[in-house]
């Protein structure tokens, strides 16, 4: 393992560091001390490597992922793992606003709490969070699974295409054209294989299901004087 | 953008620490506001019976004893605090209203940062660093301090339109955000007599904070009336005599930070703000939630 410290080296070089491990490189783990919240540690990765930051992180930590298994022992900013392509990011604290927008896939894990716009513009990553969500989580959501073991807050949904949405606590309120749909047993694997794969020790039973009504994909004629 | 911080010192043997403690927070917040800074902080009071003004006054060579002479004169019992750059913290008899007043009428072009008994205010444009380094900010020792550093989108970068801001005896502002109701606002707040000094839309929201203060309401009940009627977004950090408190508004885009521990409650505008502070590895750190009056006080604490 390769012990990098963040202060000391500046995060530049640490994240230069990170991108340029060749597919031949015997050196495939990473520690990243002192990260102090710095912005943009471990982005734009594109190796089967795996990084730990030992510590809290700063806004986009894990940002544009591809491959590497990234994991902040710590909080996280605004935007952790934003636009993931693949690989995995695990938060063992809570994250910010705006965790795994627009990720196009990949896995990312948080251990706590995520605040508001979780999984805003999400395009196919899958996001488990063990606690709960803040309001506007998985607006514009497009692709890709929202499993939330605590409660969402307001608008969960709003304007949503195709994501299918969990969750296991309350939902405050759900947004435009976001509907609870029925549980049926595809539902049931997919939600307990993804919670075993984030390791989250939670019954895929108790869960509820969220998804789009579908009424916003075309224009209405009757809608025509509102405009 | 901006960015802001603040500091509430629960271990008195601390206190002598508070400025070196501050200027790392502010510094780190120097991305979010390049364009000037400022602070707040709470330290000893004046004796019975005094009050405090922050003054300042953009000519480096302006003579303060000549002016304290002048207040003295007028019968206002003026001595100097503390004089460090384009600030000086005199110390007057009685209520500071009558002499700030007297200021405004005799020295239009002395501006009055703060009032008050233990608050002092100091700000100025130009880089964090420079502004840390002009006031001597690691210096200072004191219970609380708020600060703030500035990328202006609202309006002129003038000292007058920096952060913080006084909202009335020793009480202030510092805002991360923008208003989009201010001139109404500032309108209405006008004709009940509350005076502006610049076109800022955080100015807007400290003389609203004034107004509701004046007429009764608590700071908890003022920060609360503020999520109806102030429209934008905004991250709030308000210092009172014996504290302070962090508002977000509903819709949350302006980011906030806190960090607790036995020793002291800290406010960033991000984590980065907070990561040098002494013992942060064990605080207890989260994010406040959106339109939550979070409040501490001495008498709380």
């Amino acid at each position: 393992m390769s012990e990098l410290d963040v202060a000391a080296l500046g995060l530049r070089a640490v994240n230069e560091r990170l991108q340029s491990v060749g597919p031949e490189s015997n050196e495939r783990v990473f520690l990243l001390r002192n990260p102090m919240g710095q912005h943009a540690l471990a982005c734009g990765l594109d190796a089967e490597i795996e990084v730990t930051i030992d510590g809290h992180a700063g806004y986009y930590c894990g940002g544009m992922n591809s491959r590497a298994a990234i994991t902040v022992r710590g909080h996280c900013g605004v935007g952790v793992a934003e636009n993931m392509m693949s690989g995995c990011v695990r938060v063992t604290g809570n994250a910010s606003q705006s965790a795994g927008a627009s990720g196009q896939g990949g896995l990312l894990v948080i251990a706590g709490d995520a605040s508001a716009r979780c999984g805003i513009s999400m395009k196919g990553i899958d996001i488990v969070v063990g606690g709960s969500v803040g309001h506007m989580s998985a607006f514009m959501a497009q692709a890709g699974r929202l499993v939330v073991c605590g409660d969402a807050g307001d608008n969960l949904g709003d304007s949503i295409y195709e994501a299918r949405l969990y969750v296991r606590g309350k939902v405050a309120s759900l947004g435009a054209d976001c509907v609870e749909k029925p549980m049926r047993p595809e539902h049931l694997a997919e939600l307990d294989a993804l919670l075993r794969t984030a390791g989250v020790g939670a019954d895929a039973a108790d869960f509820r299901r969220y998804g789009s009504a579908r009424q916003l994909y075309h224009f209405h004629i009757d809608h025509a004087g509102e405009y | 953008m901006c960015g802001i911080v603040g500091l509430f010192l629960k271990q008195p043997g601390l206190q002598s620490r508070l400025g070196e403690m501050l200027a790392p927070m502010l510094l780190a917040m120097s991305e979010r506001g390049p364009d000037s800074a400022g602070f707040a902080v709470y330290r000893q009071g004046v004796a019975a019976g005094e009050s405090k003004l922050t003054l300042f006054h953009a000519e480096a060579e302006f003579d303060w004893p000549t002016l304290i002479g002048e207040l003295r004169q007028a019968d206002f019992a003026a001595r100097l605090v503390d004089h460090r750059a384009s600030h000086s913290v005199l110390a007057v008899a009685g209520p500071a209203d009558s002499a700030a007043q007297w200021l405004g009428r005799r020295h239009p072009e002395i501006e009055c940062m703060s009032a008050g008994r233990t608050m002092e205010i100091y700000k100025e444009v130009g880089r964090p660093a420079e502004v840390v380094e002009r006031f001597h900010l690691a210096d200072f020792s004191g219970t609380h301090a708020l600060g703030h550093t500035r990328m202006a989108t609202e309006s002129a970068v003038t000292t007058q339109g920096s952060h913080p801001f006084s909202t009335g005896a020793d009480l202030c502002l510092v805002h991360n955000g923008s208003l989009s109701n201010y001139h109404r606002l500032r309108r209405d707040l006008t004709r009940q007599g509350i005076v502006f000094r610049t076109e800022n839309d955080s100015e807007v929201a400290a003389g609203y904070l004034t107004a509701r203060l004046r007429s009764g309401a608590s700071l908890q009940q003022a920060l609360q009336s503020s999520l109806a009627e102030l429209d934008g977004f905004y991250t709030f950090a308000v210092g009172t005599a014996d504290g302070f408190a962090v508002l977000r508004d509903p819709i949350a885009c302006k980011p906030a930070v806190l960090a607790e521990t036995a020793d002291w409650v800290a406010m960033g505008s991000e984590y980065r703000a907070l990561a040098g502070l002494p013992g942060v590895a064990a605080a207890r750190i989260w994010e406040p939630e959106p339109g939550r009056v979070y409040g501490w006080s001495r008498g709380a604490a």
